[in-house]
């Protein structure tokens, strides 16, 4: 790489130099195994009896007949379902309310974006102590309210509202963050245009505010569906995907399967649901915005 | 804005309410948890009322320093999240440069791939991926917990669009004088791009000192696991919760260095997490 030829925008093979350190690592550790996911998902092959040649669509078929997937596949849509438009909602009041000049907003940012920071090991464990049944946080809360404990962890039906819980309180700051930044995109002249009509806040919310961020609305959904479809931790660590598998979700099941069970085809076969699955919500999202907006 | 600032009207009053109500709510568990880590087991064990009335004790502490795993555990979460880092912005720093400002045959192409690699997500590669490093009879060593995360692309797409941004003529000086590209890049361009480099490295050693999945799954020897895999394996007897101030005093120990480091690089982090699903 001595010579130099005059101009900066030459093409010349040296140049890729640069980039062939990156370009060996991702081709090696990200499109070889996703490759080799994707060849997996149609072999008959587990750890324990090696591989026994391919099966063809067999693993997806023993995936649809499994009972325990299907309820995986239910439980973290109903799981996006839950957390995406909380997410969304309660990310856009924040960053409304932190918008409006509020003296104190630094610390408030603070302390909402501060639990993003935290690993999932210390949220849960967290979690897990306030949601005690007998001494947790809530306890003592509804105690003082002359309610009884409620032990949802154990719950059939609160087990997966309580992780979706958890999982809004340790990562609002991402949603809170990015429309906040679409908020201050939003041109000064357009407000002072509604205060001149004397438009109330109201109007001036659903006028002004909602259409300009727009776009960042669609943007939050869809990093939160694709976020949420990974749901794994929470629940591993929670619930451990009980009770009666009502908080198992795909993740846990792929790596149960992968890693427990060690049956590599199933799995991987797993894994091209999971992903063929967040493809299509995020792309759905995606056109839906784009029809609203035309 | 200048209403704002003058007599509050009813409105605000009512939304700072619910904000600093909601604010309270969200440090709660967080205030609780400290407060409790102070106190004697015995105590919880009947009460977990009042945190701020005594008796107080530091045992809690000193039996997690006593259990000596967990500084093996922090030792290897350290020397995995450095190892990540410096490597990430190495690689990443040199491919953004060869992206935004050199050209090659292929160029275009392998962008879009970058671009491209952006929508796969660690769950559709963990499997074969750690079947390969089985195959290598990697597991259960710092490589294989440093490395697979080198291949994921925001690093190399937020330094690109950084490079982008720096003026040419900078270089093109530089150039004229008939230093070598890799001179330039080393001497001129990097040292200009350590704003980008401090937000791309805390996103890095966060994630890394975070992650969950893979160190659950290819660190499989104890005196391996990472400070998230430990925690996660001391919970498993929670049924029993005779020691829940122990509990809690883990919870804090290992939460506290994550905390102290966002309170100090809070920008930075804020905009990389906010950043990074964007680019």
């Amino acid at each position: 790489m001595a010579e130099v030829g005059s101009g900066i925008g030459q093409s010349r093979w040296t140049n890729a130099l640069f980039v062939a350190p990156y370009m060996l690592i991702l081709f090696g550790l990200l499109i070889v195994p996703l490759c080799l996911g994707i060849w997996l998902a149609f072999q008959d092959y587990d750890m324990l009896g090696g591989w026994a040649g391919g099966v063809g669509l067999e693993n997806f078929q023993n995936l649809l007949d499994d009972r325990i997937f299907r309820g995986t596949v239910r439980n973290t849509i109903k799981f996006v379902l839950m957390t995406t438009p909380a997410f969304v909602v309660l990310g856009l009041f924040l960053a409304l309310a932190l918008n409006n000049a509020l003296r104190r907003s630094g610390i408030l940012r603070t302390i909402f974006f501060g639990s993003s920071v935290l690993s999932v090991t210390i949220v849960t464990l967290v979690w897990r102590l306030v949601y005690l049944p007998d001494r947790g946080l809530l306890a003592n809360a509804l105690g003082l309210l002359g309610l009884p404990g409620v032990d949802l962890v154990t719950s059939q039906v609160w087990a997966l509202p309580a992780i979706a819980i958890v999982t809004v309180w340790w990562i609002i700051g991402l949603p809170m963050t990015l429309f906040l930044a679409g908020l201050q995109q939003i041109p000064p002249e357009l407000y002072e245009a509604a205060a001149l009509d004397n438009a109330g806040r109201w109007r001036t919310l659903t006028g002004i505010t909602l259409p300009s961020i727009r776009r960042t609305i669609v943007v939050v959904a869809v990093i939160e569906v694709i976020l949420q479809f990974q749901l794994f931790g929470q629940a591993l660590l929670i619930t451990g995907g009980g009770p009666d598998n009502t908080t198992r979700p795909m993740v846990q099941f792929i790596y149960e399967a992968g890693f427990r069970d060690l049956q590599l085809g199933f799995a991987a076969a797993a894994s091209q649901v999971l992903f063929a699955l967040m493809l299509i919500a995020a792309l759905a999202q995606f056109w839906a915005g784009r029809r609203q907006g035309a | 804005m200048r209403t704002w600032q003058r007599g509050r009207s009813l409105g605000d009053r009512l939304l700072l309410a619910a904000v600093v109500a909601l604010a309270v709510v969200w440090l709660a568990p967080i205030i609780w948890v400290v407060g409790l880590s102070f106190k004697p087991n015995e105590v919880l064990m009947h009460s977990t009322g009042g945190i701020l009335t005594p008796p107080f004790t530091l045992k809690n502490y000193v039996d997690i320093l006593a259990a000596s795993s967990v500084f093996g555990w922090m030792l290897n979460s350290t020397i995995v999240a450095f190892g990540q880092t410096i490597l990430t912005l190495l690689i990443a720093s040199l491919a953004g440069y060869g992206f935004a400002r050199t050209n090659f045959p292929g160029r275009n192409a392998l962008f879009v791939l970058v671009l491209a690699a952006l929508a796969v997500p660690e769950q559709a590669i963990i499997v074969p991926l750690h079947t390969m490093f089985a195959a290598a009879d990697l597991h259960n060593t710092y490589t294989a917990l440093i490395v697979p995360r080198l291949a994921f692309p925001f690093g190399v797409l937020l330094m690109t669009q950084y490079f982008r941004a720096i003026p040419p003529e900078i270089e093109e000086a530089a150039l004229l004088d008939r230093a070598s590209r890799l001179k330039v890049f080393f001497r001129i361009v990097l040292p200009l791009s350590i704003p980008a480099q401090a937000t791309l490295g805390i996103y890095t050693f966060l994630h890394a000192w975070n992650d969950y999945f893979w160190p659950l799954v290819s660190a499989t020897k104890p005196a391996m696991y990472t400070l998230t895999v430990g925690l996660a394996s001391m919970q498993t007897n929670f049924a029993q919760t005779e020691g829940i101030g122990f509990l809690m005093a883990q919870a804090v120990f290992a939460g506290l260095p994550v905390l102290i480091l966002y309170l100090f690089f809070q920008r930075h982090i804020v905009s990389a997490v906010a950043g990074g699903p964007l680019k």
